[in-house]
């Protein structure tokens, strides 16, 4: 079956960066809020940049807060677009997807530790985890920006360590986020594409 | 652990990166693309370009390159020059761009800061400070400095403004030690310790970089979280890599380089 992705438009502003990571690997991606382009496709990305009540808010303009729910096949929320598959991000008090156990909150910053935590950091895979997305990650560095973060939960394959321990790469059937920016994560980032291509 | 970031800083005029000493008497020292393909192979964690006349000119930074680069290179990069309003940032975070640095119009409009940390988090807002210390001792901000005929100094004290961008909606500060820049005499220390003393957000030290151990002790010394250099890069006097193999060996994390 032919892969088709498609980039849901939640406003962030690394659309266009995270288009073109996947044109490297040689897979158009469409950026999108049509029910039926998104319904049809085979892999479905969540991006996005900036604050969780503004993306969320684009998302119920759009009506994308009911449609993701009933997608079926695998979705990638990818940095605020991972905190959104939560039930609430304490960014803005902002009610989430629900799609995932949790919620998001402040980095905590200790002295030493600073925030936002920007830079690149390595991925802990979770012990035992054979998850597929997690294919030639464990300990790889990937590229962070961001001031708040899921705790680790039952549906986290990676964690990241800024002062405490974070969901860097969560799943949860076919849900499933990056805390970190793949388009920007260099070989890493373009193996953790593949990887979630490679699901069906 | 976060790995400290080595960064890569392309000046660009004109469709060309250039370099000059103590911001003035500039040189071409190659093509945008050229030089953002060759640092993103050599292992650079970061780049940063700054349109340096964008700004002087009263003119917004040219989105054409901001797009060839976005497509090119799966690193990240920051962008300066000239970006005065929330439209001017989206234009160009929306070319590919992942931050946006403000440096002379923040100055002109401190809220601007909080606009921008409002319409796209702080996470995407660096404020970049041009610091030289005066005769009295005091370190203070400079304006324009891109280019020597507009470049003007300002009252305003320098870690006062970086405790002030802090509360406006900084997310990360590039402080570039003018009275350094382009000696390679080393990062200047004194003013970067003082600097991260102020700052809670990410800093990043700019200016004076000319050998693997200046890094070593900006990190250790100065506790920055990284650090930016243009000439010695440009030049191939410092290969990335095998500064990057040096620090590995004085104990600072550092991102192998694949």
């Amino acid at each position: 079956m032919t892969t088709r992705v498609v980039l849901l438009d939640s406003g962030g502003a690394n659309l266009g960066s995270v288009q073109a990571a996947f044109a490297r690997l040689g897979v158009p991606v469409s950026v999108t809020s049509e029910p039926n382009v998104i319904l049809d496709s085979t892999h479905v990305v969540l991006p996005g940049v900036g604050s969780a009540a503004v993306c969320m808010a684009k998302l119920r303009k759009n009506g994308l807060d009911k449609l993701i729910p009933r997608l079926t096949q695998p979705l990638l929320g990818i940095c605020v677009g991972l905190q959104l598959l939560f039930e609430r991000s304490e960014e803005g008090e902002t009610e989430c997807l629900g799609l995932l156990q949790g919620e998001v909150r402040l980095i905590p910053a200790p002295p030493g530790i600073r925030v936002p935590h920007m830079g690149w950091n390595r991925l802990e895979a979770m012990p035992g985890s054979t998850h597929p997305l997690m294919n030639g990650l464990g300990g790889a560095f990937v590229y962070f920006v961001h001031s708040y973060a899921a705790s680790p939960s039952l549906d986290t394959l990676a964690t990241c360590a800024h002062g405490t321990s974070f969901s860097a790469v969560v799943a949860k059937g076919r849900v499933m986020g990056a805390q970190f920016h793949p388009e920007r994560s260099s070989t890493a980032g373009a193996r953790l594409f593949r990887n979630f291509l490679a699901l069906s | 652990m976060l790995s400290r970031r080595i960064i890569p800083c392309l000046d660009v005029r004109g469709g060309e990166v250039v370099k000059g000493v103590r911001f003035r008497d500039h040189v071409v020292m190659g093509r945008i693309e050229d030089l953002a393909l060759r640092y993103r192979d050599e292992g650079a964690d970061e780049l940063v370009f700054y349109d340096i006349t964008a700004s002087p000119e009263g003119r917004l930074v040219d989105r054409a390159w901001v797009k060839r680069v976005a497509k090119l290179i799966d690193i990240p990069f920051c962008v300066a020059g000239g970006i005065r309003s929330v439209e001017e940032a989206r234009a160009v975070l929306w070319s590919g761009a992942d931050k946006i640095s403000v440096n002379s119009p923040a100055l002109e409009r401190p809220s601007l800061l909080g606009e921008l940390a409002t319409a796209f988090g702080v996470q995407c807002v660096v404020v970049g400070i041009d610091s030289l210390r005066d005769g009295d001792g005091e370190w203070r901000v400079r304006q324009y400095s891109g280019d020597p005929d507009k470049s003007r100094a300002l009252a305003r004290r320098t870690l006062d403004w970086i405790r002030e961008v802090q509360t406006l909606g900084a997310g990360e500060i590039v402080l570039n030690c003018m009275g350094s820049d382009g000696e390679r005499a080393g990062y200047d220390l004194e003013q970067l310790k003082a600097a991260r003393a102020v700052c809670r957000i990410p800093l990043v030290a700019s200016g004076g970089a000319g050998v693997c151990e200046h890094f070593a002790t900006v990190f250790k010394e100065a506790d920055v979280d990284a650090a930016l250099a243009a000439s010695v890069f440009h030049s191939g006097t410092l290969r990335i890599p095998a500064l990057k193999k040096y620090l590995g060996e004085q104990n600072i994390e550092v991102r192998d380089v694949a």
